[in-house]
């Protein structure tokens, strides 16, 4: 390999190659073309960093300078600026939203202090394509320690001593659940990779993928070796096209070196892996509907017991984690069960990829050590809320999570305190919201995904959940009553309680919590029929205040229906049974004269 | 046997592992109610794909509510039924439910009769909170010859589905869409019509609502009797005898045969025949031709196909068309008893009364709903005139009977008309598994061997076993005998037949499993299996009631042949009796 003195790291993720980073990363090649530098700086397209609402991100190694927003247009300035001068593009460097100064480095961003990135050890680090990159960060090595130091029961022990408890959402012990697999003695086995991250605003599982699909493909085979299976599927949602052109040409690689296939290593393992499709539906995430979706059958879950560990894909043992689970895996091996223990809380240890969304300053990835407090992920990793404005509640676990609240700020994210606080640890989507969400209208938001998602199979979850929407819907109209709050939470409890799967049985959780901790707004809801955050339509009202109308009559010109009346230089009228509240008058207006009420 | 011990209701109960919370609670004499779960005991078929949630209890130590049709009993489990967090639960799934389903009760096929119209009632529901800001998922309506499906009123409990795959391995209906949309239907929500349904009606008998009925041909059947210039006559199938009596609260098994022929001419009938007649006809037609290729196979003739497969049965002939068509010249040619009726009647029986056969309308009460199907194929009819005008169900006779205000128990018996009417009680037992075959065995042996047959009791063809085999002794040739039941059975011995690897002379299928008196078209049986084989051992006892139990030995069969058809398999037979099969593959058209 020739030397090479700098590197500049493009991010090739899905959130910035749709921002044109794939000829953001041809121009930087011309240009260092151009001046005859291709051999010095070399150019590599990453994985994610985290930064996501600001790509496309570059950085510059040596030095670490993190650039963000970057064009193809930029090109030339980084490669004479920057690569050939030394100088910093001061206008693409990362400003932290608290203190509106520009950040050179990665190591000086707030946004980078509190991670700790054991999953995302290598994304934004190396190039996904090339496995030769992969292992000169280690990839494979745990692999190798297993395959020639290691009994099936020892790799199982570690995985057992180390705490690991499955990140797809349950948090299942998964050294517990490798040795279920274990003892279920079969001909036939399955390690199956469950791919298909279905959370709305949810793409950890994605990133991992796209930047380091080595680490997944790794813990597959060590898994496989410890279970004493000789087959892995990886179930892959097939919107994902990027994660999976990556697995392919990783899985590829593997096989080319010797790490997948027959005898790997000369150990006398064998061990391949096959990707699987998914169409896209949410509950085929859940591992029984998971595997009926791979056998070719409809996506929908059956009653466990039986589990995977006992009668799985064609009925043979199998063992399902996801994807961040496995990516644990082979740090683990190599730093050991203490050292893996040692990070986060007492019950739930090593670290949690959370996707940062919502009204954050810093949308995007990131990893923590279990047991963060809220307060630091939404404050210091995540910028605080944008726009100065207040925080209000931030949804973990996804639909089928619930809202955590002010009072929960400062308690240690981990599974057990989420479940205690009435939410789910989920697969870490984090959704924050401010003084501006209305609560009804944000439990609605995440039921109507579940209804378009419930595969239909049981009555409470195809019937109830719709039941739920409705309500919510006949709240947020101004049509409801006391009594329909009451009705909500019977319904909720009703349905969790009688549903087949995990979906069914977490799906109202968005509603029991946002009713636990804003009752007071569904109360305003169907009482004095108003909504405090002002989102919901029907509750609005829109309306002169007389004294600070001039008259212009610019809003009468611009109302569509009519609604607007007065006299030329005497304060309007909005006849509310006209208005169709579309807010266009409030906008023309330049004397501050039209509120909502 | 290893067995735990648990606690339901405060009550202890020891049973063998494995067995379900539900199953465990019914011996101790708590009916836990149930919808979607079914069971067919001994048929080996069940459904339990745990979805409506009807049947949870509390199972102390777990976390939610256990459905106790799948949860299996643990030792040390305790359970309680009926706690008001499971009464509270229930009732709400079950006013889910309700919720989603259109109130139509008064007009509904399956009202009186409808599992959901029971829990309803069982459950107290007398009101729905919320129906009125409750939208019903809708789907377009499908009619198909036979079968009316209107998903509206599909509660998902996927029994048709199971029936439909598992048992019958059609796959003509599967679960579509999601959410409150999903609903059981054919490929791309196709109509029933283009998929690759056989109407055998197993779907519809398992149905615990209105979403699956028959297509009601009595307002037809009326309005022809109700015509002066049409002879209306009358044929009813085997089956159709052992269990009309149930529509009319008679025990399972009673049977009918008498009050049945009352009714139909007290509802106007011209002639009321019997399809048993047709039935001996089609053992003289059907057992020459297993004679015929078995002689032929014999002396070495490669070109006679064995095993010769029966033809009776139009929902397996519907099957091995879609399913076999490159099988197509292996079963018998002989059409089925109800087409032979057709064919005899509106020739030979047209002609003896002097009735020109556009005025003579016939009607056939059948257990089955691929009849239906069956008397509108275009090969049985003669100048657009059907063969076999109109095929009513069981359930539908009974409906019509109930119309006329006549009650069936309170009827005298009647007898058959000649000459159409007169059977033997080989007849008889087409309408059970094994039937058809052992009523060929009883002619083909005599006619083979030229010898008498010491008793006409094949006991080794019976039962409810789903493939069964038999070996015959035809002195000294040992013939090899396959039934099946239920079409998944008789695709086992299809594929053994397409590789070559089938050792039997002949088979004989039907599409229902217990046979015709399983039939789709038969009262419901709501998953009680020991009705079917009440109406079984009916039938056999209707042969064993009969003076004449062979075909061949039927006076009127005798007199048939001796005035019009000459001999079995003659060339007028040939022409009226037997028929011919396509290939009715579904191909995919994609379209440019």
């Amino acid at each position: 390999m020739a030397r090479v003195k700098m590197q500049i790291l493009v991010c090739g993720g899905s959130g910035c190659y749709g921002n044109n980073s794939e000829a953001l990363i041809d121009n930087l090649k011309l240009e260092l073309e151009a001046n005859a530098l291709e051999n010095d700086v070399h150019v590599i397209r990453s994985g994610c960093f985290g930064l996501c609402s600001l790509g496309p991100i570059v950085k510059i190694i040596p030095g670490d300078v993190i650039y963000t927003k970057v064009t193809p247009e930029d090109a030339k300035e980084i490669v004479t600026e920057q690569i050939m001068k030394n100088r910093k593009v001061e206008r693409l460097l990362y400003k932290d939203p608290v203190t509106k100064k520009s950040v050179a480095t990665e190591t000086e961003m707030t946004l980078h202090k509190k991670q700790l990135r054991i999953v995302l050890r290598n994304c934004g680090i190396i190039d996904p394509e090339n496995i030769e990159d992969a292992i000169a960060h280690d990839a494979y090595e745990a692999l190798a320690k297993v395959l020639t130091e290691m009994k099936p029961l020892d790799v199982i022990k570690i995985i057992k001593d180390s705490g690991l408890r499955g990140r797809g959402g349950g948090g299942f012990p998964s050294g517990l659940k490798w040795e279920i697999a274990y003892k279920n003695k079969s001909e036939e086995k399955y390690v199956v990779c469950n791919a298909d991250e279905g959370d709305p605003g949810a793409f950890m599982d994605r990133s991992v993928l796209e930047g380091d699909p080595h680490a997944v493909l790794e813990a597959m085979v060590i898994c496989g070796y410890s279970i004493e299976a000789h087959k892995g599927l990886i179930y892959i949602r097939a919107e994902y096209p990027l994660a999976v052109a990556r697995l392919k040409t990783a899985i590829g690689q593997a096989r080319e070196y010797g790490l997948l296939g027959k005898n790997i290593m000369g150990s006398g393992f064998d061990f391949d892996i096959e990707i699987r499709y998914g169409a896209g539906a949410f509950v085929c995430g859940e591992e029984t509907a998971l595997i009926h979706s791979m056998e070719g059958l409809r996506g929908e879950p059956t009653v466990k017991p039986p589990f995977p560990a006992e009668s799985g894909f064609r009925g043979k043992p199998t063992n399902v984690n996801n994807v961040e689970t496995f990516a644990c895996i082979s740090p683990i091996i190599l730093k050991g069960a203490e050292w893996f223990a040692s990070i986060g809380s007492e019950k739930s240890k090593g670290t949690k990829v959370f996707a940062l969304a919502g009204k954050i300053n810093n949308v995007g990835l990131i990893e923590v050590p279990m047991g963060t407090t809220l307060r630091e992920v939404i404050y210091e990793i995540g910028g605080g809320i944008m726009h100065g404005k207040k925080f209000k509640a931030a949804q973990t676990g996804g639909p089928s999570g619930g809202c955590l609240t002010e009072k929960h700020l400062d308690i240690p994210i981990d599974f057990d305190n989420l479940i205690a606080a009435g939410s789910m640890m989920g697969s870490g989507g984090l959704i924050i919201m401010d003084e501006d969400n209305c609560m009804v209208s944000v439990a609605k938001f995440f039921l109507e995904f579940t209804v378009e998602e419930s595969c239909g199979k049981c009555s409470p979850c195809r019937i109830g959940n719709k039941r739920l929407y409705e309500l919510l819907e006949h709240i947020t109209k101004g049509k409801g009553t006391l009594a329909d709050l009451d009705r909500l939470k019977n319904m909720s409890l009703v349905i969790k309680d009688t549903s087949l799967c995990g979906l069914g049985q977490s799906s109202p959780n968005p509603v029991l919590s946002t009713l636990d901790n804003f009752r007071e707004e569904y109360v305003a809801h169907v009482t004095a029929k108003k909504c405090p955050a002002g989102k919901c339509k029907d509750l609005m009202e829109y309306f002169i205040i007389s004294a600070n109308c001039v008259g212009c009559t610019a809003c009468a010109r611009v109302c569509p229906v009519g609604a607007i009346t007065g006299e030329r230089k005497e304060p309007h009228l909005i006849n509310p049974a006209i208005c169709i509240k579309c807010g266009s008058c409030m906008g023309k207006c330049k004397f501050d004269a039209i509120i909502i009420q | 046997m290893e067995t735990v011990k648990l606690t339901i209701d405060n009550k202890v109960v020891e049973v063998p592992k494995g067995t379900t919370v539900n199953k465990a609670a019914r011996q101790l004499g708590i009916e836990i109610p149930t919808l979607c779960y079914m069971e067919l005991h001994d048929l080996n078929i069940e459904n339990k794909p745990a979805g409506c949630r009807i049947c949870v209890v509390e199972v102390q130590g777990r976390r939610n509510l256990a459905p106790s049709c799948v949860t299996k009993c643990e030792e040390n489990m305790v359970v309680k039924t009926h706690t008001t967090r499971v009464l509270n639960a229930r009732r709400m799934v079950m006013e889910f439910i309700l919720s989603d389903h259109p109130k139509d009760c008064l007009i509904c096929a399956k009202s009186g009769n409808c599992e959901l119209q029971s829990m309803a009632h069982q459950l107290g529901i007398r009101e729905i909170p919320g129906q009125e800001i409750a939208s019903i998922s809708t789907y377009r309506k499908d009619t198909s010859p036979s079968i009316i499906r209107d998903l509206d009123k599909c509660i998902m409990c996927r029994r048709c589905e199971m029936m439909c795959n598992t048992v019958q391995t059609v796959g003509a209906l599967s679960a579509v869409n999601r959410g409150f949309m999903a609903a059981v239907a054919p490929a791309f929500e196709q109509n029933l019509e283009y998929s690759t349904c056989t109407y055998c009606g197993q779907c519809v008998a398992v149905c615990p609502t209105g979403a699956l009925t028959e297509v009601d041909h009595t307002p037809d059947v009326l309005r022809t009797l109700a015509d002066p210039t049409k002879t209306v006559i009358v044929q009813t199938a085997p089956a159709v005898r052992a269990a009309l009596g149930e529509l009319f609260g008679m025990e399972p098994g009673t049977l009918v045969t008498g009050k049945m022929v009352t009714a139909l001419r007290a509802l106007g009938f011209d002639y009321v025949f019997d399809t048993d007649f047709a039935a001996d006809l089609t053992i003289m037609e059907e057992g020459t031709e297993l004679l015929d290729r078995l002689n032929r196979h014999l002396k070495g003739d490669k070109t006679a196909r064995l095993p010769i497969l029966t033809s009776c049965c139009p929902g397996w002939v519907n099957f091995f068309e879609e399913y076999f068509p490159d099988l197509k010249d292996v079963p018998s040619t002989a059409k089925s008893p109800q087409q032979m009726f057709g064919a005899i009647a509106k020739t030979y029986f047209a002609e003896k009364i002097k009735v020109d056969r556009k005025d003579l309308v016939v009607v056939s009460i059948m257990p089955c709903l691929a009849k239906k199907y069956e008397c509108q194929r275009e090969e049985f009819s003669t100048d657009n005139n059907r063969d076999v005008d109109f095929s009513i169900s069981t359930r539908e006779l009974a409906s019509f009977i109930k119309q006329a205000n006549i009650d069936l128990n309170n009827l005298d018996d009647g007898e058959f008309d000649d000459p159409l009417g007169e059977s033997t009680g080989a007849g008889v037992i087409f309408g059970n598994t094994g039937g058809v075959i052992e009523a060929a065995v009883r002619t083909a042996y005599e006619l083979h061997t030229g010898k008498k047959l010491e008793r006409p009791d094949f006991t080794e063809l019976r039962g409810l076993e789903g493939v069964r085999e038999a070996t015959i002794d035809f002195n000294g040739i040992p013939l090899k005998i396959g039934i099946a039941h239920g079409l998944g059975n008789a695709r086992k011995l299809l594929d053994d037949v397409r590789s070559g690897k089938s050792q039997y002379h002949a088979i004989e299928v039907m599409a229902c499993p217990g046979g015709c008196i399983g039939g789709g078209g038969q009262p419901l049986h709501h998953g009680n299996s020991d009705i079917i084989k009440a109406r079984a051992a009916a039938i056999y006892a209707e042969d064993k009631s009969k003076p004449i139990r062979k075909s061949h030995e039927n006076p009127f069969i005798i007199k048939l042949y001796e005035e019009f058809l000459g001999k079995p398999n003659s060339e007028k037979a040939h022409h009226l009796l037997h028929t011919h099969y396509f290939d009715k593959k579904k191909k995919i058209v994609v379209k440019q």
